[in-house]
């Protein structure tokens, strides 16, 4: 079985982000990169699933040439292979990206690389519009459920749980599918230092990528940092007298009660 | 026309629906057009007794032999369906899981932009919005121009109250069938599953409670572990306390340990060091007890109690208990 | 949150609750202060800086003793705090060169009363059986070495601070600093966005933010943050079955420059190795803004690469655990210095506004009680001169120069540092009228305080031939000990002796201090009466209330109300903020630096009366200008001012001439000369040779706040009438019976196992006749505090302190040198010279 994971290069932001005087990108002069923690997972899946029933986890990003870092890092996480689409240094759209990864995935194909499994994150840290995978989907005319946390392929069919109030829903879905997962449907691993020695040298797949833009148009404008007052916690008490409050959190916030 | 895709439980719409129908009104009035819904019928319908209130003009009931339950793609499908028969301006979806998954599939199939986590909308011109949203968890707003035939947006959680209209109308009911294929209902909800909490992994668990250098001993984690239990949790500790050789080195929380992502968190007599912090900044809510009101931990939490984790976790245990 | 209400005074206002600000709290305390606030723009525990991701680990064995002590005396106080679990440390080797190097830790371990010796790869193997024996030739073992917890440590000082302060103590976490008030040159308040702290008594212990903090009060605190790159792997089994943070000694691949240390599951794996990556302080991220903490930036990737592959081939066992992985990747931000070392005291220019920064883990505690005795009492139980503050004074605060510096000094870390070894960059940076004409003579030049110095000079190579005979058994074989050295140094000492040499510029500060009341002040600085005649010097001692050295300079009298003290180079900065310090508050007295206005040429030797009184004005003549006097020189067209006295042993003068003249001056002279043969000669013979056969002490090596001027054998000015600045410790050590008396020793045979003849270089450790290390009756070990050959007596000599036991003329005793003892006997004991004792030729 082969798995395609498919990730996004985000700054690694601290509370509070800073942006350039264009206002148009996050300011990331003394910032790190790193990807969506729910991504970080699909590569662990990726992984997890091929080791469990053979066949290759390779890991595609659509991104700068920066983003190999990214791409590196899944490769320590023992993905097989990597696949950048050099997008350059600006931000694409959802569309535009779901478009580009489905293009990739098709010129993978031609190549021979055929895929029984397209993860996403369920939504990406940075931009969140929780479409990439559907889209890339419906593109390739394929069977999708978002937002999962727990997955299991036997013969053929994947048997994917989500959350909801009160349980799990579970879906049985033919494959080959696309999956966007969510951060707790496994631990991702850390690379061992051998490992990222190793992801340092190998070849990363370099493609041109291409996208189709349907109708309508999405632009942003520009971004703004909002001024968030002192995010302070609320006491709910000293004490013991505060076991009221906490029991209340717990069962009308949280709901675990 | 802004048409609204109704999540409902039993035959009530769900709270986040109601937020969702506060963006949507807003839209509809600045249209001066009517504000309609969408819902699905299977086993039971939406009731529209209480959609009145919230301004709803008109309520469509999906009814499909095959809909009785939750199909992701056959339902993007029949909302797409019916907006291309009833043409609405704009469709709007709860935040919600379900209501991302749903525009999504009509963004795909009707090929238009979608705008997720949206906190604020003005209508420019005929099918021309400027909107702002909320990326980052909301650490960042984008400001953007959308543009399209049928503008899919869905609110960010929470960012919208629960408001009444000023009038209330009477919603009509009609029932819209689509035409689905086979193909769409390749997924769909196949059962559903009460969780299995038990012995679940730190990182996977929906509710943890850790313990710092201030639970003073490797006994005193039996109040910890009792208060998972109730809570259907799993415990942790801080790097001191693995230190100490209180816990043993699987359960360190933090950078060099398991990174978190439960519902709640909760770290009794833990002071915040950053590397402990990093390893639960996944935590939906953090509920810290602590004795130093100061604490790094404290600053960082979403709510906190100032004292004793040896009297407050014990008292917590039995109100809990007896509740 | 809380907000605590910042007091609107406090006696102390200590900025930065990391180790050290909480350290400085507790001990302050200790010490009896009660009114006292901390604050740190961070939280507590951790407020982000350096603190809250070191290593934490201390291994007390280093070269120098003042680090050494530090450490020690930290992991004493962590202990107490009960924040320390001693692991031991095991420094390995991979190289033959790096054995050498270990068996110098040796050394210095017994120098300075630490544990610690050298192991075979099967010890290395037996006492951790995870490192790679097959790479490795050896290692030095110190079982004292241990890991800390800082943080915790912080807490329990916070605590005892708060104890002991009775309520005095406020300590104000995420509190910001947003201005230090000065009025007069005085600290007088603290503003925060908390509100503003009134206190004449300000302590910059903010890490690496201390040069912002600085910079509010217009004074330099000259550090850069500079990264060193750490990892964090785990879970790997094999430390399952231990409990416990740390159970196996702490590994430092000293060749690899990397050390790897358990933590928990977890081994931490830290690297100096790679490119040195500085950062500019303003670049370095808020709390708010930093992902994890603002000290804690992402790993630069490809700098670590080389630092995987070595880490991967010493401890492949534990790294290769399939279940381990790479938890923590870190560019960790800490403290760089120019020299590495921290940076302490009182900062001269703005009064009540001390520095403590740039300080590691492992020496924090300490640090922070000595800091503690220095402000409340006047001097520290150990040593700080090499940390002082101002040691950087007016030449080594500029952004260039600290990060040239540092960028040279982190290789340095765990380098093989060459004792004399001497720094590349940022220079030539302070040159002396001298400098184009030394240089024209193929001068080798050293630094020090930024001055260029030659050491020696190439064009002298042809006195090799000529002192053939007398330099045979004195030159040095082995490269270790020639390194940065030359047999021209010991040609050009015996030239000196039998004719006549030009010195110069020895890169001196020079204050003078004018006003109706300096006569008084001066009295009160100095052991030596001061009340003399115009035209008299004075060499004297400086003392701290305790009797221990502060310096040892020349004070001439050049009027009834105008003095000027002359010092040596490297501690100038320093002494300006000593006396600085201790200028009365209400008197007449100004200090004028004339330290970079003046050049010095030193003219010594037998024919030197002759060379000068060819082109002087003025009489030379042993009358007209005696021995220890001072007055106006014209020589040739150059108006000067010369002192006659000598650190060599010679016949001569010191003659100051303004910096502008000073060319012609080296000109003068050097024509005046032909006919005697002068050769200009280095450094290395005004302090080394000529110095060591005369038996003058140095500041920093013989001369330290550990020891008194009767140990040191300095007690001729006996007690004056006046009163001056430890002057009853002083009157009690004459008093008492010493515990140590500064001897001068020789080298009986240099001939090692190997038949090789080795030269000591310093700081070696005394044995006795068992092979002991000797330790005084107060616990201080004795060692070798200058080495240094003397051609004209054909030794190589050593000076050391010796318990009364061994101090005797003529006793046998043995020095561990390089891991092999040689046998040494006293020369003298106390401060008689061992060339010409009576002083006759300087009086010549």
């Amino acid at each position: 079985m082969n798995v395609l994971a498919c990730i996004k290069r985000v700054p690694n932001t601290g509370a509070k982000i800073v942006l350039t005087d264009d206002e148009q990108r996050i300011d990331t002069t003394n910032l790190g990169f790193t990807m969506s923690p729910h991504e970080e997972c699909a590569i662990e899946e990726a992984v997890q699933q091929t080791e469990a029933h053979g066949g290759s986890a390779h890991v595609l990003t659509l991104g700068p040439e920066e983003a190999t870092e990214q791409l590196r890092t899944g490769l320590a996480m023992q993905a097989d292979e990597a696949t950048l689409l050099e997008a350059g240094d600006e931000e694409w759209g959802p569309r535009a990206t779901a478009s580009a990864i489905a293009n990739g995935v098709r010129e993978l194909g031609d190549d021979g690389a055929e895929f029984d499994l397209l993860l996403f994150g369920n939504e990406s840290a940075d931009a969140a519009n929780y479409q990439v995978g559907t889209r890339v989907a419906a593109e390739l005319d394929l069977p999708c459920v978002t937002g999962i946390k727990s997955l299991d392929v036997e013969d053929g069919t994947a048997i994917a749980r989500r959350e909801v109030s009160g349980g799990e829903e579970v879906y049985e879905i033919a494959l080959p599918a696309v999956i966007t997962v969510k951060e707790g449907i496994n631990e991702p691993r850390y690379a061992s230092m051998r490992a990222k020695m190793q992801a340092r040298r190998q070849d990363v797949d370099r493609r041109e990528p291409t996208a189709d833009t349907g109708a309508g148009t999405y632009e942003k404008v520009r971004l703004e940092a909002p001024e968030t007052a002192e995010s302070e916690a609320e006491i709910l008490g000293d004490g013991t007298d505060a076991v009221a409050n906490v029991v209340d959190v717990l069962e009308s916030e949280v709901e675990v009660i | 026309m802004t048409l609204a895709f109704v999540e409902r439980e039993g035959s009530d719409p769900t709270e986040e629906t109601l937020e969702m129908l506060t963006l949507a009104r807003e839209l509809a009035d600045g249209d001066g057009e009517s504000l309609d819904v969408v819902a699905f019928a299977g086993g039971s319908r939406l009731s529209v007794d209480e959609l009145g209130a919230y301004g709803v003009d008109e309520v469509y009931h999906v009814v499909h032999d095959r809909l009785d339950g939750y199909a992701p793609e056959a339902w993007g499908e029949s909302v797409a369906q019916l907006a291309s028969d009833v043409d609405p301006s704009a469709v709007v979806a709860p935040g919600t899981d379900r209501g991302h998954e749903v525009l999504a599939h009509v963004g795909a199939t009707l090929d238009v932009p979608m705008a997720a986590n949206c906190i604020g909308i003005d209508v420019v011109e005929d099918g021309a919005y400027e909107l702002r949203r909320n990326r980052w968890g909301g650490s960042l707003i984008e400001h953007a121009r959308l543009e399209a035939g049928t503008t899919l947006l869905t609110p960010a959680e929470h960012e919208f109250p629960i408001e009444k209209a000023e009038s209330t109308t009477d919603p009509s009911e009609s029932e819209f069938t689509p035409s689905l294929e086979d193909t769409q209902f390749r997924v769909q909800v196949e059962r559903v599953e009460r969780a299995d909490e038990e012995g679940i992994p730190l990182g996977e668990a929906r509710v943890v409670i850790g313990g710092g250098r201030g639970v003073g001993g490797p006994d005193a984690y039996d109040q910890l572990e009792e208060l998972a239990d109730l809570l259907g949790g799993t415990v942790g500790a801080s790097r001191a306390a693995v230190n100490e050789g209180w816990r043993p080195h699987d359960d360190q929380i933090g950078q060099t340990g398991a990174k978190i992502s439960p519902d709640i968190y909760i770290p009794c007599g833990i002071s915040g060091a950053v590397q402990h912090m990093v390893g639960c900044k996944g935590a939906e809510t953090i509920l810290a007890i602590n004795t130093d009101p100061e604490a790094a931990i404290i600053q960082k939490a979403d709510y906190a109690v100032i004292g004793d984790l040896h009297e407050i976790v014990p008292e917590l245990n039995d109100t809990i208990r007896e509740a | 949150m809380s907000e605590r209400d910042l007091p609107s005074s406090a006696e102390t206002v200590i900025i930065g609750a990391g180790i050290v600000g909480n350290s400085l709290a507790y001990h302050l305390t200790e010490q009896g202060r009660t009114d006292l606030v901390v604050l740190d723009k961070g939280p507590l525990p951790d407020p982000g800086g350096s603190t809250g991701h070191a290593s934490n680990f201390l291994m007390p064995v280093e070269h120098s003793k003042e680090m050494t002590h530090l450490t020690r005396r930290s992991i004493e106080q962590y202990e107490d705090m009960d924040t320390f679990t001693e692991s031991g440390g095991l420094e390995v080797a991979r190289t033959e060169e790096r054995m050498d190097e270990l068996e110098r830790r040796v050394q210095s371990a017994k120098a300075w009363g630490e544990p610690g010796r050298m192991l075979d790869v099967d010890e290395v193997e037996e006492m951790v059986p995870y490192l790679n024996t097959e790479i490795i030739e050896g290692g030095f073992y110190s079982p004292s070495a241990g890991t800390c917890d800082p943080l915790r440590a912080g807490e329990v000082m916070r605590a005892r601070a708060d104890h002991a302060a009775d309520g005095g103590l406020t300590v104000s976490p995420n509190t910001t600093v947003l201005d230090l008030h000065v009025e007069d040159g005085a600290i007088r308040a603290v503003e925060t966005d908390r509100g503003t702290v009134q206190a004449d008594e300000v302590v910059i212990a903010a890490g690496l933010w201390s040069p912002k903090i600085a910079a509010m009060a217009g004074v330099e605190i000259p550090l850069t943050p500079a990264v060193h790159q750490m990892v964090s792997v785990g879970p790997i089994s094999y430390f399952e079955e231990y409990e416990g943070e740390i159970s196996f000694p702490v590994i430092r691949d000293m060749d690899t420059q990397m050390y790897e240390r358990q933590h928990g599951n977890d081994l931490e794996v830290g690297s100096y190795q790679h490119r040195p990556i500085l950062w500019d302080v303003d670049d370095v991220p808020s709390i708010e803004e930093a992902p994890l903490s603002p000290t804690q930036p992402p790993l630069t990737d490809d700098a670590f690469e080389q630092s995987m592959a070595d880490a991967l081939e010493i401890v492949p066992q534990l790294l290769d655990d399939p279940e381990a992985g790479v938890r923590h990747e870190i560019d960790g931000l800490l403290s760089q210095t120019p020299d590495g070392m921290p940076l302490l005291g009182p900062l001269q220019d703005v009064e009540g506004l001390w520095s403590c920064a740039a300080v590691w883990i492992k020496e924090a505690p300490a640090i922070g009680e000595a800091v503690a005795q220095w402000m409340t009492r006047g001097w520290s139980d150990i040593d700080l001169h090499a940390s002082n503050v101002n040691r950087f004074y007016e030449y080594g605060t500029s952004r260039t120069f600290v990060e040239n510096r540092s960028r040279e000094g982190f290789q340095k870390i765990y380098g093989i540092v060459h004792p004399a070894e001497q720094w590349q960059s940022s220079r030539p940076l302070r040159t002396s009228a001298f400098y184009d004409r030394q240089e024209d003579l193929d001068a080798q030049f050293f630094e020090a305080a930024g001055w260029e110095r030659p050491q020696w000079f190439e064009s002298n190579r042809d006195l090799l031939t000529e002192y053939n005979t007398e330099l045979a058994g004195l030159t040095r074989p082995n490269e270790w000990d020639s390194r940065w050295w030359s047999p021209i140094i010991l040609a050009e000492h015996c030239h000196m002796r039998d004719n006549v040499a030009m010195i110069g510029d020895m890169g001196f500060g020079i204050f003078d201090f004018v006003g109706s009341d300096v006569p008084e002040y001066m009295e009160r600085m100095a052991v030596g009466r001061t009340d003399v005649d115009v035209g008299k010097t004075v060499y004297t001692p400086i003392l701290a209330e305790n009797g221990g050295f502060v310096s040892d300079l020349t004070i001439a009298r050049l009027g009834p109300e105008r003095y000027r003290v002359i010092t040596g180079g490297a501690a100038a900065g320093s002494d300006r903020a000593w006396f600085t310090r201790h200028i009365p508050d209400t008197g007449n007295v100004s200090l004028i630096d004339r330290s970079e206005s003046l050049c010095t040429l030193g003219i010594w030797g037998p024919d030197a009366r002759d060379v000068i009184a060819d082109v002087a004005e003025e009489d030379v003549s042993d009358e007209a200008f005696p021995p220890y006097t001072a007055q106006d020189l014209t020589v040739g067209e150059v108006d000067a001012w010369a002192m006659r006295l000598s650190y060599v042993g010679e016949l001569g003068w010191e003659v100051y001439a303004p910096m502008g003249q000073g060319r012609r001056l080296w000109d003068t002279i050097a024509e005046a000369g032909e006919e005697y043969d002068i050769r200009p000669v280095g450094m290395g013979v005004y302090g080394t040779t000529g110095r060591m056969e005369k038996g003058y002490r140095l500041y920093g090596h013989e001369l330290e706040l550990e020891y008194t001027p009767a140990e040191a054998g300095l007690t001729f000015h006996g007690v004056k009438d006046a009163d001056f600045v430890g002057k009853d410790a002083y009157a009690d050590a004459i008093e008492e019976e010493n515990a140590a008396t500064l001897c001068t020793l020789s080298v009986v045979d240099h001939l090692s196992a190997d038949g090789e003849r080795r030269f000591m270089l310093g700081n070696e450790p005394i044995l006795d006749e068992e092979g002991d290390v000797i330790v005084d009756g107060e616990g201080r070990e004795s060692y070798v505090t200058s080495a240094g050959t003397g051609p004209t007596v054909g030794k190589h000599l050593l000076m050391a302190y010796l318990p009364p036991e061994y101090a005797e003329e003529g006793q046998d005793l043995h020095v561990e040198y390089m891991g092999e003892r040689y046998p040494v006997t006293v020369e003298v004991v106390g401060s008689r010279p061992l060339f010409d004792p009576e002083n006759e030729r300087i009086r010549g």
